[in-house]
C-alpha cells in the first residue's frame, strides 16, 4: 500500500510551494463554511447560558416589560439578593462541598484499594467481582431507592450529609475500582517483584511503588468524582429532604416549582449554582479532556 | 534475608492477604447495592402502600399488571426517543464535529480553536442536570420562553407549545437532551483521533480522497473502539433518563412524556404503589441488563475480529 503510494507521490505532485498553493486555493471557500458551521454549533450550544446570565441582572420588572431577549436597561443585583433572601445557599454550597469532597477522597481511596487486590493481587474470583461493580454502575438508581430511603431512616442517617456521602463513596468506587483494575493489571511485575524482594509487604509496595505510578490516574478520578456527586440529583433530593442538608443542585430544584419566585431569581440562582462546578471546570479542564480519554479505557 | 522473604511467599497462598483490602468495596457493594437490590425485588411481589401500611402478598401479579399497562408500554416507546437524542443523533453529529475539529479547524486554524470549540461543545455537561433543567424549562416555555421570543421575532405568531402539546412535547425533552450530551462524544472522539497515525490522511489526501471519503474510510473505522464506548455508556444512560422528565415535564402533558424511571418515581413517591413502582424498577434493570449485556458482547466481538484481521 505504501510502497504504491510513494513513487506516485513522485511523479504526480508537483514542488511543496506550488502544492501548498494549489491546496489553498482548493479549499480556500471552504474552510470558511466549516469553521461558520463549527462557530454556530458553538452558539447553539452557548445561547441559553448567555441569556441565563443576561436575565440574571435584570429586575423582575424589566424582564416582563421587555422580555428575556432584551439586554438588562439596568444591570441590578436585585435578583440575586432574592434568591438568597429565599436560600440559605451557603449552606446549601457547604453541604455540597462537604459530600462532593468527602465521596472524591473516599470513593477514590476505596478504589485505589480494591483494585490493588484484584489488578495487582488477582485475587481468585476478581472476573466476577469486577462483573458486580460494573452491574453496580449500571443499576439505575430507581432500583436502590426505597430500600435505600427505609435504610437511611433505620440507621438515622436520613437527612444527614453521611446518607448520601456513604451510598456515593460506593457507587462511584464501582466505577473507579473497575477503571483501576484493569489499568493496574498492565504494571510490569518486574517492578513489584523487585520491591517484595527488598522485603516490602503488601501495604509497602502499595504505597510506594503502586501510588506514585497511580497518581495522575487517580488525580482524574477523583476530580471526576467531585463533579459527578456535586451534580447529582435523584438519590440526594430523596435523602435529603430537610432544607438544612440540601445540596446546591436540589435548593435550586425545589425553589423552582414555587409560582411566587420571579424568573430573574431563578436565572440568578441557577447561575450561583453552576458558578461551582464551572470554576472546578476551568481549573481542571486539562485533567477533565485527559479524564475522559482515560474513561475510555474501560 | 532474600531467601527468607522467598520461602514466607512460597509457603502463604499469593492472594490470601489481598482481601483485606476488598473488605471496605465488599461490604459497601452489599449494603449499598446488593441488598437493598434484591429487597427493591423482594418489596415487587407485593401490594404496599410504604410506611407502617401492611404488606399483601401479590406474587407475579405486579409484573402481569405491567405487562398489560398501556403507560409502561408507553414509557418503553418513550425510551427509543430517548435513544434517538442521547445516543443517535449526539454520536452521529459527535463523529462529524470530532472530524471537523481535528482534520480541519485544528489544521487549519490552529488548535488552540479547535480546543475552545470543543470546550463551549462540552460545557453542558459539566452542569448540574437542575440547573440545565430550569435553564430548558425556561428556554421551551410558552410565554416568554427563549426559542418561542426566538421565534416571534422572526414573525412567526402563534409559536408551539413545546411542553404543553402531547404531540410534541417529547421532542422538545430530545432537544435537550442533544444540547445536554453532544460535548461527550466530541470529546471523547477528538481524543480517539489522536492516536490514529497521521500519514493515513496524508496518503489518502494524496491519492485524491476528498473529505467526506477520508471520514468514512479513516475516521470511523479507526476511532471504532471508542465509538462502542460511547454508544454503550449512553444507551445505559438513555435507559435511566429521570431528572429531565421530572424537572421539564413531570412526565406530562397527558402522560406523554413518561419514561420508565419517571413512571417508578411516581409509583414510589406519588402514588404510594410501592409494590408496583419496585416492578417497574427490577423490570427496567432487566433490560438494562439485556441490552448492555448484547453491546459489551458486540463489543468484544468487534475488539477480536480487529485484532485477528
Amino acid at each position: 500500500m505504501t510502497a504504491t503510494i510513494a513513487p506516485d507521490r513522485e511523479a504526480t505532485l508537483p514542488t511543496p510551494t506550488r502544492r501548498s498553493t494549489q491546496r489553498r486555493r482548493r479549499s480556500r471557500p471552504l474552510r470558511w463554511v466549516i469553521l461558520a458551521a463549527a462557530i454556530v454549533v458553538a452558539l447553539v450550544m452557548l445561547a441559553p447560558l448567555v441569556l441565563l446570565v443576561l436575565n440574571a441582572f435584570k429586575t423582575g420588572g424589566d424582564y416582563s416589560a421587555h422580555g428575556p431577549l432584551a439586554l438588562p436597561t439596568e444591570w441590578s443585583l436585585k435578583s440575586f439578593q432574592d434568591y438568597l433572601d429565599r436560600v440559605d445557599f451557603l449552606r446549601a454550597l457547604w453541604n455540597s462541598v462537604v459530600i462532593a469532597t468527602l465521596v472524591a477522597l473516599l470513593g477514590t481511596l476505596v478504589s485505589l484499594l480494591s483494585a490493588y487486590a484484584i489488578g495487582v493481587g488477582r485475587v481468585r474470583g476478581s472476573t466476577a467481582l469486577l462483573a458486580v461493580f460494573l452491574l453496580a454502575t449500571m443499576l439505575p438508581q430507581e432500583a436502590l431507592i426505597y430500600p435505600l430511603f427505609y435504610g437511611a431512616q433505620a440507621t438515622g442517617t436520613f437527612n444527614t450529609v453521611w446518607s448520601v456521602i456513604i451510598v456515593f463513596t460506593v457507587l462511584q468506587a464501582a466505577f473507579g475500582t473497575y477503571l483501576l483494575s484493569s489499568v493496574m493489571s498492565t504494571l510490569p511485575p518486574s517492578l513489584l517483584e523487585a520491591a517484595a524482594l527488598d522485603g516490602a509487604g503488601r501495604w509497602r509496595i502499595l504505597w510506594s511503588v503502586v501510588y506514585p505510578v497511580m497518581r495522575p490516574t487517580l488525580s482524574v478520578l477523583m476530580v471526576f468524582f467531585f463533579v459527578w456527586t456535586w451534580n447529582e440529583f435523584y438519590i440526594p433530593l430523596i435523602l435529603l429532604s430537610d432544607q438544612s442538608v440540601q445540596t446546591v443542585p436540589i435548593a435550586l430544584a425545589t425553589l423552582q416549582g414555587q409560582n411566587s419566585i420571579d424568573i430573574t431569581s431563578l436565572n440568578a440562582g441557577s447561575l450561583l449554582s453552576l458558578l461551582p462546578t464551572l470554576i472546578f471546570f476551568i481549573i481542571f479542564q486539562r485533567t477533565l479532556s485527559r479524564g475522559v480519554t482515560v474513561g475510555s479505557v474501560k | 534475608m532474600t531467601t527468607a522473604a522467598l520461602t514466607r511467599r512460597r509457603t502463604r497462598p499469593r492472594s490470601a492477604g489481598y482481601w483485606l483490602y476488598l473488605l471496605p468495596m465488599i461490604a459497601g457493594t452489599l449494603l449499598i447495592v446488593l441488598l437493598p437490590f434484591a429487597v427493591n425485588v423482594f418489596i415487587s411481589l407485593f401490594r404496599w402502600k410504604g410506611g407502617v401500611a401492611p404488606m399483601r402478598w401479590n406474587g407475579l401479579q405486579n409484573y402481569v399488571d405491567l405487562l398489560n399497562d398501556a403507560q409502561f408500554w408507553l414509557a418503553f416507546k418513550n425510551t427509543i426517543f430517548m435513544i434517538v437524542g442521547i445516543v443517535v443523533i449526539p454520536t452521529l453529529l459527535g463523529l462529524l464535529l470530532a472530524a471537523m475539529l481535528f482534520d480541519y479547524i485544528g489544521r487549519e486554524f490552529g488548535g488552540k480553536a479547535a480546543a475552545f470549540l470543543r470546550a463551549t461543545y462540552y460545557l453542558p455537561q459539566i452542569l448540574p442536570i437542575a440547573v440545565a433543567g430550569f435553564i430548558w424549562s425556561w428556554v421551551l416555555a410558552t410565554q416568554n420562553g427563549l426559542l418561542n421570543s426566538v421565534i416571534k421575532a422572526l414573525g412567526v405568531t402563534s409559536p408551539p407549545d413545546w411542553l404543553g402539546d402531547p404531540n410534541i412535547a417529547i421532542y422538545a425533552v430530545m432537544l435537550m437532551l442533544i444540547w445536554l450530551q453532544l460535548g461527550y462524544p466530541v470529546v471523547i472522539f477528538m481524543a480517539a483521533l489522536q492516536r490514529v497515525d497521521p500519514e493515513l490522511y496524508e496518503a489518502a489526501s494524496l491519492d485524491g480522497a476528498g473529505w467526506w471519503r477520508r471520514f468514512r474510510a479513516i475516521t470511523v473505522p479507526q476511532i471504532r473502539p471508542e465509538v462502542f464506548v460511547v454508544v454503550i455508556t449512553a444507551t445505559v444512560g438513555a435507559l435511566k433518563v429521570f431528572a429531565p422528565v421530572l424537572i421539564l415535564t413531570g412526565g406530562g402533558p397527558e402522560g406523554s412524556t413518561v419514561v420508565p424511571s419517571y413512571y417508578s418515581y411516581r409509583n414510589f413517591f406519588e402514588l404510594s404503589k410501592v409494590g408496583y413502582g419496585s416492578a417497574i424498577a427490577t423490570a427496567m434493570s432487566i433490560v438494562i441488563f439485556a441490552v448492555a449485556g448484547v453491546m459489551l458482547w458486540l463489543q468484544r466481538r468487534s475488539a477480536r475480529e480487529e485484532a485477528v484481521g
